[in-house]
């Protein structure tokens, strides 16, 4: 337990939240509303999809999902960093 | 075998399911009943969790709704999934940790106040209570298609069956049987969508066949989005991936839904059953990755049910139509206006009349001709049952369907094997029970817990609190049942819909201040709930009720959306009146710094 530094921890974490909600944020209001015209026009089609109608559809929720397993590695690599990982 | 058998036989077998799993992990201490012993597994909890936040309306209703309103229906699909990562990174590993069993237990401790407490307790129940007379109806009306029954007999056997296990089993009666709902939805959703994409598409992937092309014609191979987009067109819709709201709006909506989502009980307290804060996070991956399995799914079998409903509806002969469309003209789920008396339905959208409306019939939903009235009055001149409704001869659209039907009747229009039906009906069930179960023990934690123990008597025993809780779920599923039988008019038809603008505009902010600044204080918190909701309420009842006009929209956003702005100024309110009063006291700003460090989470019913 010799690494518990409380605020240490607390500011980590604040850094990967602050940068996981960007990724959320952009991944949909970004792509999928705020510059869907845009990609929709401009970004390569998936498939036979316009990319800002497929973010919207498909792509944002699987963003979604990537982005809680890499929340939850990430979040538990750092409680082992700090030693308060818990025994199962 | 007829439908009729396989539906009794599918359905029958997932009920004897979820009762025997019911009987067999049947809680018997309270925290058992509030949180199934706080020793689920990820995976399992995961799935229970999923059940229980895909209600009724998102099982039959998103594919719908998708299907009409193409790109529009994505602030649903990102709203309610963009939400749950809302909840798993600001919230719930941190009310885990700290240790309650209820959302109101949480935001009484934190702003060290009853009124606090009492005023998240009626929002906890408000916001249950809207949900929950939606399932019951639903459920009453699956029951009543099914076995030709009424829909008030249909809301009492599910009303029944809901209080037998949640009632009776608690948090751990639920959870697992939760997790057998969770597998029948998921297949009878996935399964007809793999059916429907391979007629299509010859993708076996639905999501695969969204994107890819449309062959089942004998016309050039197009994509299958392109064919849509020329269907709408032609026909008079706007274009399948453009949709029709404001940027500014869909904005404003999508980020409504997102922060309601993350402000609901009923999903909260789902992650008071695991171990520790790592198995919170671990749980809600699983979570999103089955509900993302049922999502990613909707917006496939929409494009499908739409192309394949113009295909076989649109300038076909009465005569010609295929059997489905009389059942569904009989449940009142379908219907057919012969504007122009040729004989075929006609099907057409808003641009193709000069007012822009495409409204079949006068009034906002069919009625039909007693059943004593003269035939000719009741069948039309080709078999068509007809209308009580005057016809809206100001447009060529001749063809009215509910929302709902388009997952209903998807496997039909595709022809599909009678037991996929029949695996359907059953998952519609299972998605409307979970969801009720769910709510049913939030609402009666509500008030056993937070209520009777820590507001009105204090001096409870454990054994006491759990009978109150069991009478308290009877009290709210009859109310509920009451409700679900005789829907009160269109006011709570509407604020269900709004449900989310003030989970958003109240507990979203609320809780989040919570638990990252130490400095929020009782006053804040109270006045920035208080202006929060009162303004989100006041700006929907106004232009809902009280016949205010889209020209006075806000920015031109719509009530739908306004939660949203409801929320700053929650988050205004909030920091401004905590400037100006006392910081909480000291054990309050450790209980803060507390919450933050992952580890000791304890058992989330040590009171």
């Amino acid at each position: 337990m010799e690494n518990n530094h409380p605020r240490a921890h607390r500011r980590a974490c604040l850094r990967i939240v602050i940068a996981l909600l960007s990724i959320w944020f952009f991944v949909s209001f970004g792509c999928a509303i705020l510059f869907r015209d845009w990609l929709d026009a401009n970004a390569p089609q998936v498939g036979s999809a316009p990319f800002g109608f497929w973010m919207a559809q498909q792509g944002a929720i699987i963003c979604f999902v990537l982005l809680l397993i890499v929340y939850a590695f990430l979040m538990n690599r750092l409680d082992a960093k700090h030693g308060y990982t818990e025994a199962k | 075998m007829t439908q009729d058998h396989l539906n009794f036989i599918f359905i029958g077998i997932s009920f004897a399911i979820y009762i025997g799993i019911a009987v067999k992990s049947r809680a018997a201490s309270t925290k058992e009943y509030y949180t199934a012993g706080g020793g689920v597994s990820s995976f399992a909890n995961g799935m229970a969790t999923a059940a229980d936040w895909m209600s009724a309306a998102t099982f039959i209703s998103m594919a719908g709704t998708v299907a009409i309103s193409g790109y529009d229906a994505s602030r649903f699909l990102m709203g309610w999934t963009g939400g749950f990562v809302l909840l798993t990174i600001l919230m719930v590993p941190y009310l885990r940790k700290f240790g309650k069993a209820t959302v109101p237990d949480f935001i009484g401790d934190r702003y060290y106040s009853k009124l606090a407490r009492g005023v998240a307790v009626v929002c906890a129940i408000f916001i249950c209570m809207t949900y929950i007379m939606g399932q019951m109806r639903g459920v009453g009306v699956v029951f009543s298609q099914l076995f030709g029954i009424g829909v008030p007999a249909g809301v009492l056997i599910g009303a029944s069956i809901v209080f037998f296990y949640a009632g009776l089993g608690g948090m751990k009666g639920i959870t697992y049987t939760q997790v057998a709902q969770y597998c029948v939805m998921a297949f009878a959703y996935t399964i007809p969508a793999i059916f429907i994409a391979i007629a299509m598409t010859g993708h076996v992937i639905p999501q695969l066949g969204l994107i890819g092309d449309f062959t089942a014609s004998s016309e050039p191979v197009v994509p299958f989005l392109q064919k849509l987009n020329n269907i709408n067109t032609e026909l008079g819709f706007a274009e399948y991936t453009s949709g029709k709201l404001s940027t500014m709006n869909m904005f404003c909506i999508t980020a409504a839904l997102m922060c309601g989502t993350a402000g609901l009980p009923h999903v909260i307290v789902r992650f008071f059953t695991v171990k520790n804060v790592a198995a919170v996070r671990k749980s809600a991956c699983w979570t999103l990755l089955f509900i993302a399995v049922i999502y990613l799914t909707a917006p496939a079998i929409g494009a499908f049910a739409r192309v394949n409903l113009v295909e076989k509806l649109h300038n076909t002969p009465y005569s010609e139509v295929p059997g489905w469309f009389q059942e569904f003209e009989l449940t009142g789920q379908m219907a057919w206006v012969d504007k122009n008396g040729d004989g075929k339905i006609q099907y057409f959208g808003p641009a193709k009349s000069e007012l822009g409306s495409a409204s079949v019939f006068q009034g906002a939903k069919p009625s039909y001709p007693g059943y004593d009235a003269p035939e000719n009055q009741r069948i039309g001149r080709h078999g068509e049952r007809l209308l009580a409704n005057k016809a809206d001869d100001s447009n060529p659209n001749e063809l009215w369907f509910g929302n709902d039907i388009m997952v209903m009747a998807n496997p039909h229009m595709a022809g599909l094997p009678m037991w996929v039906i029949a695996l359907l009906m059953a998952g519609c069930i299972a998605a409307a029970l979970s969801t009720a179960a769910g709510l049913l023990l939030v609402l009666s934690t509500s008030i056993s817990h937070d209520l009777m123990k820590k507001i009105i008597k204090p001096d409870l025993t454990d054994e006491e609190e759990v009978n109150y809780a069991r009478f308290a779920s009877f009290a709210a599923l009859i109310v509920a049942a009451y409700f679900g039988i005789n829907p009160p008019s269109a006011f709570i038809a509407k604020t269900v819909a709004f449900a989310f603008g003030l989970a958003a505009s109240s507990f979203f902010p609320t809780l989040l201040i919570g638990i990252f600044s130490k400095r929020m204080n009782r006053e804040g918190a109270i006045a920035g709930m208080l202006s929060g909701i009162s303004f989100t309420i006041g700006y929907i009842v106004y232009f809902q009720f009280l016949g205010g006009h889209a020209d006075q929209y806000f920015l031109g956003i719509t009530p739908e959306g306004i939660g949203f702005v409801g929320m700053l100024i929650n988050f205004g309110v909030s920091f401004l009146v905590s400037a100006f009063t006392p910081a909480p006291p000291q054990e309050v700003q450790d209980m803060v710094e507390n919450i933050h460090i992952p580890s000791g989470a304890g058992d989330a019913s040590e009171h």
